[in-house]
């Protein structure tokens, strides 16, 4: 049964004439790491603020556990919530912090103590229970909200970009714990980003927004090597999917890592060849990335680029062209005015 | 709960406006009362059977006339104005340097010298009036508004001093580490750089400090004697008066000259004021 | 420049400002004790030592008594509705909405004219014979026009008078501070207790406020001392009576000091205010201490 529904969900403030959420249809299923993902102003955030309940939509409809909720509190819903900021009361010690909910619920003491023990138990942070938030580390303070949240047993969690307020490095195994944390737990997570790799690493499926509208829904597969449309593509993967005019009414689109030298790339099909000028290589370590223009044919003069490992070991000199070329499967085609994706055409 | 949530959002914004509304009729209403009494005729003023709420006379400009015709008024407008006009000078003169010390030159001990001044402010003129009292006297200052430009600038200055400091800690210290390196020496580049950037936050402290002269009382009363040396705050709820009969008209026509124009301008300068306070308090 | 030079320009800077306030604020207050154990008297320079004798007639005497208990009930009935009534005034002013502004300037007339004014205005609303507040209470056949309430002239009355002009005066500054507490509250935070399950009153009793009790301990101690060390709107509103019934210690200082010419024993009146004045001193620095904006 889905967990969490929205059928139609829009969401316009007073003096946009632009929804900020614009007739959503979604449906999670139970147990699934939900991403919602898009740059800022897609909505991503007040989609995820009216399903817990703390924005009130214009229209459209919310259900949780098949039961309508648009009318509920939030403390109705049954949700947990983790806030970018992660909200910890300053004045009280984790272990308050915990409790909180338990307290607001009208839990006996000792049951409180009971189920605290577990959530700091789950998240490692028994240690910490009687300090206060501003002596913890970022880390540890996602834990701690972490353990505000699983203790009231929710049906869904729902986190906005918990990860963003931590140094680089931490995000990483910040992001891991999280990941192994829902796998434990088993409970259906919505998770909120504008960070593509996140998105890709940790959802079981991906929402991907855009200006209140969604583009696209599926697995990190689905939506990378199957792009709904020239946003999608683009969105994901880093760097951008290459996009070529070709005629008036096609574009087509390859990835860096699919625009191989000639003869390297996945066989089968006819491949698209081209003429690869590379001006500029960045060597990143593991890849190489080589900026450059295409030269002759119908694409003369267009940027791209291209991403190679750096085991292969050729020199692409600045000022000679070389040979490339696309897999026939690799290649997108999208409709030029649209932007949403076509079938195979014949390339001019 | 029987009400929906949209019903329960707008009670509570009723509520809202009810209480605000409430709040400021209590606050704001002896003011309007001023106001009122200050063109209502003696007679009408006087005449109990009458409805205060309305005219029942045509309004009247005699309390005006009468107010600055043939009392010290404006003589007490322009001690009053002069007095604070020389305090914002002596306070502006000692604060400006001291705040600027103490927000960057002084470091730790700086931080609690700076909570010392400020504790000063705290220090009452119902302690101190009595021995100042004697100070005065022995300077000769007794009964001349000398008095108080000297001893206003003893709260006024600390007051600044902690207003000051805050405004010039949201001054990032980089640019004065630029002009140091363009050549200032670290007094020029106060002097010509910071001083320039705060000057709506010095523009701040000079009408707070202002209010804070035309405010006071306790000094102005003890040390100046005869009524024509008066400020505005003490001559008119002590001196507007002929024997044991309150001119009523005139005093409240007084109040409103005396209240209204300072309240305008510190509504104006209030958020400023605040976003000072609070820098200088958040470490 | 040299690092010598350095180091000698922020004390150069700050001593001409230090050096006043302490000429004007430290000397008197020295000399506040000097008086006090002496007998000194308006219009003499002799000086003669009388030890405690000062303190001893003055805490003998019933007016005192009196105004040292009305100081203390004063302030706290005082301070007390003025904490309840900013809190309420700053929730309502929090959000910003049209017209907030004028709200604003109206709320602060109270605290920006001076308290002299404001009292006088007070004694005319109040007046025993022209009192608007008993022109009402009679239309609305609340009292009868012969048996109208003495809002000056009796002592509970009085008492009662002289505490709403107080708080109706301080109000508007505790509002300020505490409107700004207020709104240093992050948004996400009441946002997750209302996820956490907890309702209104839960959530301002055991998250908002707690958050604000620095902030509180501020405005209140400020007021504490604005109302205990003040002498204007009792000397104006009632001249401390009727029959000395409304004195409160810097009144009476004044009246004992400076009109009966008793200088020492002025002194030591206004004395009793230092205790009070140092607990308060040490109370803002521990909440200085433990201040945290989030």
């Amino acid at each position: 049964m889905a967990v969490v529904e929205t059928r139609g969900l829009t969401k316009t403030f007073k003096r946009g004439q632009v929804g900020a959420v614009q007739n959503v249809d979604l449906e999670s299923r139970e147990g699934e790491f939900l991403v919602l993902l898009g740059p800022s102003g897609s909505g991503k955030t007040t989609l995820l603020r009216m399903i817990a309940g703390l924005e009130e939509p214009t229209s459209g409809e919310i259900r949780i556990g098949g039961v309508v909720v648009n009318d509920m509190t939030p403390r109705e819903r049954r949700i947990a919530m983790v806030f970018q900021s992660y909200a910890l009361y300053p004045h009280l010690t984790v272990l308050g912090n915990i409790v909180f909910p338990l307290k607001a619920q009208g839990m006996p003491k000792a049951d409180r103590e009971k189920r605290a023990e577990w959530a700091t138990g789950l998240l490692g942070i028994g240690h910490l229970m009687g300090r206060k938030p501003r002596e913890l580390s970022g880390g540890e303070r996602q834990r701690v909200a972490l353990a505000r949240a699983i203790v009231r047993e929710p049906s869904v969690f729902l986190l906005d970009e918990p990860l963003s307020n931590l140094d680089a490095k931490l995000r990483a195994s910040a992001r891991e714990e999280l990941e192994q944390f829902q796998r434990r737990v088993g409970t259906t997570m919505i998770y909120v980003t504008h960070d593509q790799i996140e998105a890709m690493a940790m959802g079981d499926r991906v929402v991907v927004m855009n200006l209140g509208k969604v583009r696209q829904i599926g697995t990190p597969a689905e939506v990378y090597d199957d792009p709904a449309d020239t946003f999608v593509a683009t969105f994901l993967g880093s760097p951008p999917m290459n996009l070529v005019e070709s005629g008036p009414s096609v574009v087509v689109g390859f990835r860096p890592e699919h625009f191989r030298p000639a003869g390297t790339s996945t066989p089968g099909g006819r491949p698209l060849r081209l003429k690869f000028r590379c001006d500029h290589e960045e060597y990143l370590g593991a890849e190489r990335i080589l900026y450059g223009l295409i030269e002759g044919g119908p694409f003369d003069g267009k940027k791209v680029v291209a991403r190679l490992a750096s085991t292969y070991g050729e020199r692409f000199l600045a000022g000679s062209a070389s040979d490339f070329e696309v897999a026939e499967k690799d290649l997108k085609f999208f409709d030029r005015e649209k932007g949403t994706r076509t079938d195979r055409v014949a390339l001019t | 709960m029987a009400l929906s949530r949209r019903g329960l959002r707008r009670l509570s914004r009723a509520v809202r406006w009810a209480v605000l509304v409430l709040f400021s009729i209590a606050l704001s209403f002896p003011f309007y009362w001023m106001l009122i009494t200050t063109f209502k005729r003696t007679t009408d003023l006087y005449n109990l059977k009458n409805n205060p709420f309305l005219f029942a006379e045509r309004p009247t400009l005699e309390h005006l006339r009468l107010l600055f015709g043939e009392t010290l008024f404006l003589r007490w407008l322009i001690n009053t104005t002069l007095a604070g006009a020389l305090v914002v000078l002596i306070t502006l003169v000692l604060a400006l340097p001291a705040a600027y010390a103490l927000a960057r030159l002084t470091g730790r001990w700086g931080e609690r010298l700076g909570i010392g001044i400020f504790l000063t402010y705290l220090v009452p003129p119902t302690l101190l009036f009595i021995p100042l009292s004697r100070v005065v006297a022995s300077l000769g200052l007794q009964d001349t508004i000398w008095s108080i430009v000297v001893v206003y600038p003893s709260f006024t200055i600390p007051f600044s001093t902690w207003l000051l400091m805050g405004f010039f800690k949201s001054i990032p210290p980089e640019l004065e580490d630029a002009a140091m390196v363009d050549g200032l020496t670290r007094f020029q580049a106060f002097a010509r750089l910071v001083v320039p950037i705060s000057l709506s936050g010095i523009l701040t402290v000079v009408i707070f400090t202002f209010t804070l002269v035309t405010q006071e009382f306790v000094y102005a009363l003890t040390f100046i004697s005869s009524a024509a040396h008066q400020t505005v705050g003490v001559g008119v709820p002590i001196y507007l008066v002929r024997g044991d009969v309150y001119y009523w008209g005139s005093l409240m026509a007084a109040c409103v000259i005396a209240s209204l124009p300072i309240g305008f301008l510190y509504n104006l300068f209030l958020d400023r004021f605040i976003a000072g306070f609070t820098f200088g308090s958040v470490k | 420049m040299s690092r010598s030079r350095q180091r000698w320009l922020g004390p150069v800077m700050l001593l001409p400002a230090i050096v006043y306030v302490l000429a004007l604020v430290g000397v008197p207050f020295i000399l506040a004790f000097f008086y006090a154990v002496g007998d000194v008297k308006v219009g003499s320079t002799a000086y003669h030592f009388v030890g405690l004798q000062n303190f001893r007639s003055v805490l003998e005497n019933p007016t005192f008594r009196r105004a040292l208990r009305n100081s203390f009930v004063f302030t706290i009935i005082s301070q007390a509705l003025v904490m309840v009534g900013g809190n309420i005034l700053a929730l309502t002013l929090k959000d910003a909405f049209r017209g907030r502004r004028l709200f604003r300037f109206l709320i602060l007339l109270p605290w920006v004219a001076p308290v002299s004014i404001g009292s006088i205005g007070w004694k005319w609303i109040l007046d025993s014979l022209y009192s608007v507040i008993n022109w009402v209470l009679v239309s609305l056949h609340l009292v009868k026009p012969l048996d109208v309430p003495m809002w000056l002239g009796q002592p509970t009355l009085a008492m009662i008078s002289v505490i709403l002009v107080h708080t109706w005066h301080v109000l508007p500054f505790t509002t300020v501070i505490l409107l700004a507490g207020w709104t240093s509250i992050p948004r996400d935070i009441p946002e997750a207790a209302a996820v956490d399950g907890a309702g209104y009153f839960r959530t301002l009793f055991q998250i908002t406020l707690p958050m604000l009790l620095p902030i509180i301990n501020v405005a209140l101690l400020f007021g504490v001392i604005f109302t205990f060390t003040d002498m204007t709107v009792i000397y104006i509103l009632t001249r401390g009576g009727p029959y000395d019934t409304t004195q409160v210690l810097p009144s009476l200082a004044f009246f004992t000091g400076i009109l009966g010419s008793d200088l020492a024993e002025g002194a030591a009146i206004s004395l009793f205010l230092v205790p009070l004045l140092g607990v308060v001193a040490w109370l803002m620095l521990r909440t200085a201490h433990r201040a945290e904006v989030t």
